[in-house]
This record gives C-alpha cells, sequence and structure tokens, in this order.
C-alpha cells in the first residue's frame, strides 16, 4: 500500500472550544489507484489532506492521535526536514484556486522551474527547460513564448495546468487534489480532468480526490471514502455506492442531487444542516438528519461495520439500509 | 409542481410579437404595469438586447478604443408561471442579462417588454412599479446580506422603498410571515446574518426577493455556494413557492442538472449571444446546436457505468474574450463542425430549415448552419 492513513484525530483549538476536525479517519490508496474523498463543508476532507500533505497550520491545528504511513513510513514521526524532502518530491497537492496558490509576481517558469533547482539543485537555465518541457506536458500552447508569463495572464483552465505541471514536476508517487476543478467551467472542467487522468496512468501515480462533485467522482475514481463530520461514514468500491449506498447520508446525497439525464420531480432533501464541529452529536453525528435513526444511534458511536471484503459503513442499521432500496 | 410544468410548452415559440402598451401618462404606465398577467401569456419580452462595456484609453482625454460585448443582440420571452433557466459558462453575458432585466445597467441597444412596456425607457414611478414586480436573489448568500442589519431589518428595508405594499405598523408581522414562508423560524427576526448558515441565509435573501409579492423573481446562480444536501432544500423551497405564488422564475445557473430539473425552457448562451433554445426535453435530450451537445457531454453523470459508454466531447482552447468576439459563428473557433460559411455569415437563432415543420423535439430554435440532432446525455 502507498498511503494507508489510520485512525486519524485532527482538532482546532479556538477561542470557543475544541473543534473536532478529524476523528479517526481510516483510509488508503495504492500506486495507480484513484480514491476519492466525498463530503461537505466541514466534514474534514480536506484538513485530513493537508495533515498527510504536513502543511496543516499548528497551531490552531493539532494532530492529537494516529499514524499516516507512506511507503513504510509513519509520516508523523518524521523530523520537519524528511517531510519537506518528502513534499514535492515524493507526494504533491494541487489547490482548487489557482489564482491564489500561484505567486502573482513570479513568471510561471520561474515557479516551474524553482522545484527542480530547489531539489534537485539545477541551474536557472537548466530549470527552465524543464520548466518547458512541463508545460507542453500540460498541453499549454506556445509554451516557449508563455513560459515567462505571469499568472494573471492565463485563463483558469490554463493556470490549473500548471498547477498540475507543478504538483507532476519531480514525478511524485502520491498526488493529492483537493477539489481541482470546482472553480473551472465544465467544459475546461472536462479537459482538466481529463489530462490529470492520464498523466495518473502515464505515472502510475496514486491520486486522491477530494470533492463534493458525485459526478466527477463516478467518472474517475476507484473507490470511495465519503466523509461526514470527521469521521469516514462509508468506504467502498465505485461501482457499488451508485448503485447501492449502504449508509443513509450516502444515500440521502445520491438521492439529492438533480439528474441531467433524467427530469425528476421533487428533490429529495436531507433535513437539517450539517453539524457544528464545536458539538458534533454523540453517537451516530449523522443521526438527527437521519431518516433511519433509532434510540442506539444517540448514545453509541456506530464502528464501521464490514459490509463485504471491500465495503465498509458506519451504521448501526447499514444491512436495512442496503435492502430498503 | 405547477400544471405548466407538467405540460411543457412544446409549441410555444421562443418569442412572440409584442403587444406594444401605448401609456401616454405616468398614472397609465403604473396602471399598465400593475395589471395581472394569466398563467403562460409573455409577460416579460426581451429584443435584440444588447450591452457593450466601453474599453478606453488614457486618463485625461479618454478614448474608447473598443467594447467588451457582454450581451449582443439576444431576444427571449419568458412566459408567466414558467421557469426559464438560462445556462452557459463564466463570461457568456448571463449575469450582465440579469442586470438588464433588474435595470441596474442600461441596455446599450434593445427592448425589454414588461407586459406591453419598454422598461429600458421608463423611468420616475412606472420604473419604480417595475422594479418592485421584478426582484432577484443572489448567488452569494454571504456577501448579498449586509452583516450589520438584523434579518427583519433587512427583509422589512424594502418597505421603506415601496411604503404601499405594507403599512408601517403591519410590517414586523409581515416580515415573520415571510420567515416562516421559506422555512425559517419567525422568532429569528431580529437576528444578523452570520448567526446563520449558508442554506439559511439564501432563505433570507429569497424572502427578501419575496417580499414585495413580485411577479418575475431573477435568481443568479442561488444555489452555486451551497452544499449538496441543502442545494436540495433550497431548490425544494423554489418550486414550492413558484406554485403558491405564481412565480415566474428566469433562473440563472451554470449547474446544467439543476437548470433542467426546475426549469421549464432552457436557454444557452455563449459568448453574449443565444445559441439555443427550448424546452427542457429539446435541449437536454435533443440538443441541435455543437456547444450545447459539448457542455451536455463534459457534464460528468453520477453513474459510474456510464462511464465509458457516454461519448465526451472535449472542446479544444478557451472562450475568446468578448472584446474581440470571431467573425460570423461566435463558436466557430472552438466548433469541429465549422466551415468556410461559419466565419463570413452569422447564424440566426431560427428553428434549423431541415427540421421546419417536424414534429421531432429537434425541431426548435439553434443558432448553427450545420445543426443536428445528437444526443450526448444519456449512455449508448
Amino acid at each position: 500500500m502507498l498511503l494507508e492513513v489510520r485512525d486519524l484525530h485532527v482538532e482546532f483549538h479556538t477561542r470557543e472550544g475544541v473543534a473536532k476536525a478529524v476523528n479517526g479517519v481510516n483510509y488508503s490508496v495504492d500506486a495507480g489507484e484513484t480514491l476519492a474523498v466525498l463530503g461537505e463543508s466541514g466534514s474534514g476532507k480536506s484538513v485530513t489532506a493537508q495533515a498527510i500533505m504536513g502543511i496543516l497550520d499548528m497551531p490552531p491545528g493539532k494532530i492529537s492521535g494516529g499514524e499516516i504511513v507512506f511507503k513504510d513510513r509513519d509520516l508523523l514521526k518524521l523530523r520537519t526536514e524528511e517531510r519537506r524532502r518528502i513534499r514535492g518530491q515524493e507526494m504533491a497537492m494541487i489547490f482548487q484556486d489557482a489564482l491564489s496558490s500561484l505567486n502573482p509576481v513570479l513568471s510561471v517558469g520561474e515557479q516551474l522551474g524553482e522545484m527542480f533547482v530547489v531539489h534537485r539543485g539545477m541551474s536557472r537555465s537548466d530549470a527552465k527547460v524543464k520548466a518547458i518541457e512541463l508545460m507542453d506536458r500540460v498541453r499549454i500552447p506556445a509554451a516557449r513564448e508563455r513560459v515567462g508569463n505571469f499568472p494573471h495572464q492565463f485563463s483558469g483552465g490554463m493556470r490549473q495546468r500548471i498547477m498540475i505541471a507543478m504538483a507532476l514536476a519531480l514525478e511524485p508517487d502520491l498526488i493529492i487534489a483537493d477539489e481541482p476543478t470546482t472553480a473551472l467551467d465544465v467544459t475546461v472542467q472536462a479537459q482538466v480532468m481529463d489530462l490529470l487522468a492520464e498523466l495518473q496512468r502515464e505515472l502510475n501515480m496514486g491520486l486522491i480526490l477530494i470533492t463534493h462533485d458525485l459526478g466527477v467522482v463516478a467518472d474517475v475514481a476507484d473507490k470511495i471514502a465519503v466523509m461526514y463530520a470527521g469521521r469516514i461514514v462509508e468506504t467502498s468500491p465505485v461501482h457499488d455506492i451508485y448503485r447501492a449506498p449502504a449508509h443513509p447520508y450516502t444515500k440521502g446525497l445520491l438521492r439529492s442531487i438533480p439528474r441531467l439525464d433524467q427530469k425528476g420531480q421533487e428533490l429529495y432533501a436531507i433535513k437539517g444542516l450539517p453539524p457544528n464541529l464545536l458539538h458534533i452529536p454523540p453517537g451516530c453525528a449523522f443521526h438527527p438528519r437521519c431518516p433511519m435513526a433509532q434510540p442506539v444511534c444517540r448514545t453509541d458511536v456506530p464502528p464501521l461495520y464490514t459490509v463485504d471484503e471491500n465495503r465498509r459503513s458506519a451504521c448501526h442499521f447499514w444491512k436495512e439500509t442496503l435492502d430498503a432500496r | 409542481m405547477a400544471d405548466i410544468r407538467k405540460e411543457p410548452a412544446d409549441a410555444t415559440p421562443n418569442v412572440t410579437e409584442v403587444a406594444t402598451v401605448d401609456a401616454p401618462t405616468e398614472e397609465a404606465a403604473v396602471a399598465a404595469i400593475d395589471a395581472p398577467v394569466s398563467q403562460g401569456e409573455p409577460i416579460l419580452q426581451v429584443r435584440n438586447l444588447v450591452k457593450h462595456f466601453p474599453l478606453t484609453q488614457g486618463i485625461l482625454f479618454k478614448k474608447q478604443v473598443g467594447a467588451v460585448k457582454a450581451v449582443d443582440g439576444i431576444s427571449f420571452d419568458l412566459y408567466a408561471g414558467e421557469t426559464l433557466g438560462i445556462v452557459g459558462e463564466s463570461g457568456c453575458g448571463k449575469s450582465t442579462v440579469a442586470k438588464l432585466l433588474m435595470t441596474l445597467e442600461r441596455a446599450t441597444a434593445g427592448e425589454v417588454f414588461y407586459k406591453g412596456q419598454d422598461i429600458t425607457k421608463l423611468s420616475g414611478r412606472a420604473l419604480k412599479a417595475v422594479r418592485r414586480n421584478i426582484q432577484m436573489v443572489f448567488q452569494d448568500p454571504y456577501t448579498s446580506l449586509n452583516p450589520r442589519m438584523t434579518v427583519g431589518d433587512i427583509i422589512g428595508e424594502t418597505f421603506e422603498i415601496h411604503p404601499e405594499v405594507a403599512p408601517k405598523g403591519d410590517r414586523r408581522r409581515k416580515v415573520q410571515d415571510l420567515l416562516d414562508v421559506v422555512g425559517l423560524n419567525p422568532e429569528y427576526i431580529n437576528r444578523y446574518p452570520h448567526q446563520f448558515s449558508g442554506g439559511q441565509r439564501q432563505r433570507i435573501g429569497i424572502a427578501r426577493g419575496l417580499a414585495l409579492n413580485p411577479e418575475i423573481i431573477i435568481c443568479d446562480e442561488p444555489v452555486s455556494a451551497l452544499d449538496v444536501s441543502v442545494q436540495a432544500q433550497v431548490i425544494n423551497l423554489m418550486g414550492k413557492l413558484q406554485d403558491e405564488f405564481n412565480l415566474s422564475y428566469l433562473f440563472i445557473a451554470h449547474d446544467l442538472s439543476i437548470v433542467r430539473h426546475i426549469s421549464d425552457r432552457v436557454g444557452v448562451m455563449y459568448l453574449g449571444k443565444m445559441a439555443e433554445i427550448g424546452t427542457d426535453t429539446q435541449i437536454y435530450d435533443h440538443p441541435t446546436h455543437p456547444y450545447t451537445q459539448a457542455l451536455l457531454s463534459a457534464v460528468p453523470v453520477p453513474d459510474p457505468t456510464a462511464r465509458d459508454r457516454r461519448e465526451r466531447i472535449i472542446l479544444s482552447g478557451d472562450v475568446p474574450s468578448p472584446a474581440n468576439p470571431p467573425s460570423g459563428c461566435r463558436f466557430r473557433t472552438r466548433c469541429w463542425k465549422a466551415q468556410d460559411k461559419c466565419a463570413t455569415e452569422v447564424p440566426l437563432l431560427a428553428i434549423p430549415e431541415r427540421f421546419v415543420g417536424g414534429s421531432t423535439p429537434a425541431s426548435h430554435e439553434s443558432a448553427c448552419h450545420f445543426a443536428e440532432d445528437k444526443d450526448v446525455v444519456h449512455a449508448a
């Protein structure tokens, strides 16, 4: 296994109290595999990713437990310099908002080349050649002429390509993409996702795709981890979860999205609101919104039950959820 | 859902003749604006609407060196009680259309007839009456509510401007009624926006839009800032309100699935022009414009089994600048069907010749010289 997150806990100490952003997350991704982490805002999906990358703001954040095993090393036990070496070389991240993630006063060529100067000790002129190669690779037209351009001179889709190029520069083993196409128009989104999938295949990288878009997940993922209030509520191969979700939250999400290919009547709406992380409900965090909630859900935190060999569901009534389709 | 939605008005043309109303005095104009319109009749008729934003050079002696052609000649009708969805990518001009209809921007050319009166030429009391009847719900519930005002003041402010809708002593109760209608606790009237979640804030925005009993609500990306589970709640609420208050919606969004769900008819915009317009079935199941086809095929469907069975049309390149749009058909630079004719002749928004008089759903208005029916949404 390329990466394994085991029982990870992250909390944020704020003036109002301790916000438990991640409460025991387990997931894994292998080389060449795409794991989609699905969740709404505040579900802890991005915080988990930041903990893996080692870019969590600490304080206020604090990793209060768990292990992140990457290529047989627990990242949380490594020293800062060792982690810095891993970051960029062995794992890289693509962010949602390319414009604010790129440095506005450096040309894209300098920013791409910097990877080679810092990590590989290349000269600036060699690095520039590499930068042009990378821009070609992510299919930015006229790379040679545009290498000196600044981020604002590129369109949103092109900027996201530059972000991808930067993440791929040192051919890492793992890429974490945090909502890589959310800010893009749908035709550009298709271009960028295509490119990402192709490069992943070519380099046999593991990909963690963080998203809230059930359509994108269905298109590219091999397996899914659904998060709610800092916990994994369901993990499954992609086909099974769309066919028969084993957690009421997943089921609610799937039923609440309008479909492009059919005209629906009223949409199913999950009642209520996502919980406040300062006051996560006791028992199953989803119980106040769950149509199937029973007294036991208010008191006992559901473990990740084994549905079958590849599927887990954190619902006391996963069997009933599966059956009641 | 309203009756009009169950039975899509397949026969309704995109544009009908405008029955202009001659109002010599302001009183007559206001009376015409307040006259009722029966369901299914055109309430808003947009004709050749143009908005160019000038590009200037120089500081002291500004001279115009060009124009951003944000909206460049679009025409459509909005019928009473229907939802017309407008889709398109960023920069296509859909939000500018909203602003023009709200008379927040002055049109460069063209007309917007509201019940037969051209609102681009109105002023004074008549314009005020129009503005009362056309309201807006904004995209971002975080920035469109004043953080220093209570919910009661935000919604009640509309009555300060239009005092005839609710007498002073009645306003508080009216605001509480509105909160109840949009599914918020009426006791929240004294709370501030930051005390609400995103979905609740959008409900406040909707309550404000409803306050003056408008006939038309223009919704500019009303749910795109919301989480998936909350999005469905707000969409259902909007559907319910439409039936209850007999509203017409102009629903602007980039999410094609949501637009299909809520709309009776859908218009697709590209670079300031309408590329194709028709009922939801016509547009989604029988698109004839290549741009619509590419747009629809690019939307991921939440069904992994469709992954390899759906045709994907991946467009190359980006949308050209609206300051310097391509000649002829605006889509030709990215179109796989483009021929010489496309560079010279602007395709008109009309039922393509080969489909004229046909009974197929492909027989709807599409601005393409080489229109053909192609289902890109459903897996083969």
